[in-house]
C-alpha cells in the first residue's frame, strides 16, 4: 500500500502512521500490558516480603518442605524453553519458517514439562494435606499458613501463565501455517517471545523466594 | 454525507442486522455510544438508589427501608457509580469519542481491543448484577471491601468482586490503547505540547489505569481466594492482616479518583477556551500538572487510613503528600481564572455546567485539605464530612464536567443541537440542589453524624430534610437534561461543523463525523486554542491542507 502523507502549508510532505499496520505501536502496546502483569506480581511480591520479614524463621523452614530439586529442575527447563522461543523469533525474521514452528513445538513441549512436574509436586503437598484452608495447615503457625497460602497463589497464577502461554503458542503455530504469521509480518510472534520471556522471568524470582529460602 | 451512524465495520466483517452492527463494531465513536448507553442507564439507577435513600433519612428513625437493606443500597450506589459509571466515565464514553477526532486520526490504535473492553465492562455489569437476582441479595460491604468483614459476610459478595475484577481488566485495556494510540497516531507535525488539554487529561488517566488498576485486581483476586479457599492472607485468625487490605485497595483507588478528574479537568480547559475566544493561560503548567497530579496521587493513599492504626511518621508523610497535591490542582484552578480574565465571555449551557464545576471542585478540593490534616481527620474521619468532600470532589466536580463536556460536544456527536434555555434550567436546577444536597452534610459531620448510617440523632433532621429536597433538584435537574437531549435528538437545529466556533481538530470535520474521521490526515504545526478577534486562527481546505488568509 502506498504511504499517506500530510502537507503542510507550503506543501511539504509528511508520513503519516497507519493505525491498521504500526509495528512499533503494537510492540509498545504490549509492553506496557507487560508493565501491568508486572504491577500485578509486583502486589505478591510485596505481601510476601512483608509477611517473610515479620515471619522470617517460620518461612524458613516451611520452604524446607519443597523439594528444591524438581523445583530446581523446572527453572532450567524453563530457561531453555525461553532460549527455543527466543530461537524461534529469531528463525521467522530470518525467513527459515519451518524452523522457527519446530522451535515453537519445543518451547511447548517443555511448557507441559514444567506443568506436569508442577502438578506432581502440588499433589505430593495436598496428599500431605497441605493446601489452603486444610484442617492440617491450618493447625500449624501462622508463618507456616501464610507461606503456603502465597506459595499456591503464586505459582497458581504463573501457572495459569504458562497455560496461557501454551494456548497462545498454539496460535502462534496455527498462524504460521495459515500464513497469519510471516517473516515481514511477526508481530504476534514477537509479542507472545515477549510474553513467555516475562513467565520465565517471574518463576526466575519465585523459585529462589521459595524453594532457596530454606536451604 | 454519511456519517459513522450510516455506515460501520464490524469485527467480523458486515452485518444486515443493525443490532449486531452496533455490538460489533469497531468504530471508535461506536462503541463510545455503547459506552454512553450503558453506563447512564446504570447512572440513573445509582440514583435511583441514593433517592431512596435520601428519602428514607428524611426522617429519624426507621421508615420503610430495613438497616440491612440499606446497607445493600449504599453499596449498590457505590458499586454502580465507581466501578459501572464513574471510573470507565469520561474516558470510556467522551474520551473514545473525542480522542482519535482531537489527534487527527482515524481510530484508536488498537479498534478491536476497543471492542473488547467494551465487552468485558458489560461482562462485568451483569456479573455485578447477578447477585441481585440471586436471592441472597447485594453485598453489603460498601464499595471498599474491607476485610475482614468482606471475609465473614453471609451476604453475596463474591459476585461483586469478580465484577470489579472483570472491570478492572476493561479499564486496563482503555487505558493501554489510549496511551498507545496518543504516542502513535497524533496527526504529522503534532508534538506533545500541541495537543488539546483534554488528551493531556486522557493521557494522564490512562496512565493511572495501566499502573493502579493491576493492583486492586490482585487484591480483589486475593479477596476472592481467600473467601473460596481460605488463604489466610488477610485473615487475622491465620496470621494475616486486615491493614495490609486497606494499603492495597487505597494504592489503587486513591489514583482512582484522580483518574475520574482528570479526564473532566481536560474538558474544563476545552470549554473554557471556546466560550472565552482566547488561548488557555498557562498551557504547559496545565499539561505538566495533569502529570504531576497523576503521579503524586500516586503516593498518597495512606490519607484514607490515618485512623486505622498506622505509624506515625506514615501518617506525617501521607498527610505531607496530600498537601503536595493541591499544589498542580491549585496551578489549574489559577490557570482557568487567568483564562477567563479579559475573556469574551459566552455564558453558553456547557460554559454554565464549566463553572458550577469548578466552584464546586474548590469547595470538595479544599475541604479534602482539612481532611488531609491529621488531627481534623481523627475527629472528622467517618462523618458526612467525608461524604460530602467526596460527592462536592465527583459530582459536583467530576459529574458536573461530564454533563459539561456532554452539552459541548452533543451537537459534534448528534449533529443537532439542544434547547438552550431548557439547558440552562436543567443547570439551575442541579447547581442549586446540588449544594443543597451537600453542603449541609458539611455541618452535621463536622457536628459528628457518622456515615454508613441508616438512622440519625434527632438533631440532624434539618440537615438530612435540606438535603432530601436537595436531591428532588438534583434528580429533576438530570431529568431535564435527559428529556432536552431526547428532544434535542428529534427536533433540534442541524448543528453544522462548528457551531460553537472552537478551535480544536473535531470541529474541522463535518458532525456527525463520518466513519473513519478524515479523509485526509492534517499537518499540525499550530497550538491548539489560537483565536484572532474570537474567530479561530486555523482553518482547512476539504483537502485537510491549511489555508492561509
Amino acid at each position: 500500500m502506498k504511504q499517506e502523507m500530510a502537507y503542510d502549508v507550503a506543501g511539504n510532505s509528511y508520513p503519516v502512521t497507519d493505525y491498521k499496520d504500526d509495528y512499533d505501536g503494537e510492540k509498545f502496546g504490549f509492553w506496557i500490558f507487560l508493565l501491568t502483569e508486572m504491577m500485578m506480581f509486583g502486589v505478591l511480591f510485596l505481601l510476601f516480603a512483608i509477611n517473610f520479614y515479620r515471619h522470617s524463621e517460620l518461612f524458613g523452614t516451611s520452604s524446607g518442605h519443597l523439594n528444591v530439586w524438581l523445583g530446581g529442575v523446572n527453572t532450567v527447563i524453563l530457561l531453555v524453553s525461553t532460549y527455543t522461543m527466543g530461537l524461534a523469533s529469531l528463525m521467522m525474521r530470518q525467513a527459515k519458517v519451518r524452523a522457527s514452528a519446530y522451535f515453537v513445538g519445543a518451547t511447548v513441549v517443555m511448557a507441559i514439562i514444567f506443568l506436569s512436574i508442577k502438578a506432581f509436586e502440588w499433589s505430593v503437598d495436598i496428599h500431605h494435606g497441605i493446601y489452603p484452608g486444610s484442617g492440617i495447615l491450618d493447625a500449624k503457625d501462622k508463618g507456616e499458613i501464610l507461606f503456603f497460602g502465597l506459595y499456591f497463589v503464586m505459582t497458581g497464577l504463573h501457572g495459569l501463565h504458562v497455560i496461557v502461554g501454551i494456548a497462545l503458542m498454539a496460535w502462534v503455530l496455527l498462524l504460521i501455517r495459515s500464513g497469519g504469521i510471516r517473516p515481514e509480518h511477526n508481530i504476534v510472534m514477537k509479542n507472545v517471545t515477549l510474553y513467555w520471556d516475562f513467565v520465565h522471568l517471574i518463576w526466575i524470582i519465585l523459585f529462589p523466594l521459595f524453594y532457596m529460602i530454606g536451604v | 454525507m454519511p456519517s459513522f451512524y450510516h455506515e460501520t465495520e464490524t469485527v467480523f466483517g458486515t452485518h444486515k442486522n443493525p443490532i449486531l452492527q452496533w455490538i460489533f463494531t469497531v468504530d471508535h465513536k461506536r462503541i463510545a455510544l455503547l459506552y454512553m448507553g450503558v453506563m447512564f442507564t446504570l447512572f440513573f439507577l445509582a440514583v435511583s438508589a441514593a433517592v431512596t435513600m435520601r428519602a428514607e433519612l428524611f426522617f429519624p428513625g426507621p421508615q420503610f427501608l430495613k438497616p440491612h437493606t440499606y446497607n445493600e443500597l449504599f453499596t449498590f450506589h457505590g458499586v454502580t457509580m465507581i466501578f459501572l459509571f464513574i471510573v470507565p466515565g469520561i474516558p470510556a464514553a467522551l474520551g473514545n469519542f473525542i480522542l482519535p477526532l482531537m489527534l487527527g486520526a482515524r481510530d484508536l490504535s488498537f479498534p478491536r481491543l476497543n471492542l473488547l473492553s467494551w465487552w468485558f465492562y458489560v461482562i462485568g455489569v451483569a456479573t455485578a448484577y447477578s447477585a441481585l437476582m440471586s436471592g441472597h441479595g447485594f453485598a453489603d460491604t460498601g464499595w471498599t471491601f474491607y476485610a475482614p468483614y468482606s471475609l465473614r459476610t453471609d451476604s453475596h459478595v463474591l459476585p461483586t468482586l469478580i465484577a470489579a475484577f472483570i472491570l478492572g481488566i476493561s479499564s486496563i485495556l482503555t487505558g493501554i490503547n489510549f496511551v498507545v494510540t496518543i504516542h502513535r497516531l497524533r496527526a504529522p507535525g503534532m508534538g506533545f505540547f500541541k495537543m488539546p488539554l483534554f488528551v493531556w487529561g486522557l493521557y494522564s488517566t490512562a496512565w493511572i489505569q495501566v499502573l493502579a488498576t493491576p493492583v486492586i485486581g490482585i487484591t480483589l483476586l486475593l479477596v476472592i481466594l481467600e473467601r473460596t479457599l481460605n488463604i489466610g492472607i488477610f485473615d487475622p485468625t491465620k496470621g494475616g492482616d486486615p491493614i495490609l487490605y486497606e494499603h492495597l485497595f487505597w494504592i489503587y483507588s486513591h489514583p482512582a479518583v484522580y483518574l475520574m478528574i482528570l479526564p473532566g479537568f481536560g474538558i474544563v480547559s476545552e470549554v473554557l477556551t471556546t466560550f472565552t475566544r482566547r488561548t488557555i493561560f498557562g498551557y504547559h503548567a496545565i499539561a505538566i500538572s495533569s502529570a504531576s497530579i497523576a503521579g503524586i496521587g500516586y503516593l498518597v493513599w495512606g490519607h484514607h487510613m490515618l485512623t486505622s492504626g498506622i505509624s506515625d511518621m506514615a501518617r506525617i508523610i501521607f498527610s505531607l503528600l496530600t498537601f503536595l497535591v493541591a499544589i498542580p490542582t491549585g496551578v489549574k484552578i489559577f490557570d482557568w481564572i487567568a483564562t477567563l480574565y479579559k475573556g469574551s465571555i459566552i455564558l453558553a449551557t456547557p460554559m454554565l455546567w464549566i463553572l458550577g464545576s469548578i466552584v464546586n471542585f474548590t469547595i470538595g478540593g479544599l475541604t479534602g485539605l482539612t481532611l488531609a490534616a491529621i488531627g481534623a481527620d481523627i475527629h472528622l474521619h467517618d462523618t458526612y464530612f467525608v461524604v460530602a468532600h467526596f460527592h462536592y470532589t465527583i459530582l459536583g466536580g467530576v459529574m458536573f464536567m461530564f454533563i459539561g463536556g456532554l452539552h459541548y460536544w452533543y451537537p459534534k456527536i448528534t449533529g443537532k443541537i439542544y434547547d438552550e434555555v431548557r439547558g440552562r434550567i436543567a443547570f439551575g436546577l442541579m447547581f442549586v440542589g446540588f449544594n443543597m444536597l451537600w453542603f449541609p452534610m458539611f455541618i452535621a459531620g463536622f457536628l459528628g453524624n457518622p456515615r454508613r448510617y441508616f438512622d440519625y440523632l434527632p438533631t440532624f433532621t434539618i440537615y438530612h430534610q435540606i438535603a432530601g429536597v436537595g436531591a428532588v433538584l438534583v434528580a429533576s435537574g438530570l431529568l431535564t437534561i435527559l428529556y432536552n437531549f431526547a428532544r434535542g435528538l428529534k427536533d433540534g437545529k442541524e448543528a453544522g461543523p462548528n457551531p460553537w466556533n472552537a478551535t480544536t481538530l473535531e470541529w474541522h470535520i463535518s458532525s456527525p463525523p463520518p466513519l473513519e474521521n478524515f479523509s485526509k490526515i492534517p499537518y499540525v504545526d499550530f497550538d491548539p486554542y489560537e483565536y484572532e478577534n474570537g474567530e479561530p486562527v486555523v482553518r482547512f481546505d476539504e483537502n485537510f491542507q491549511r489555508v492561509v488568509r
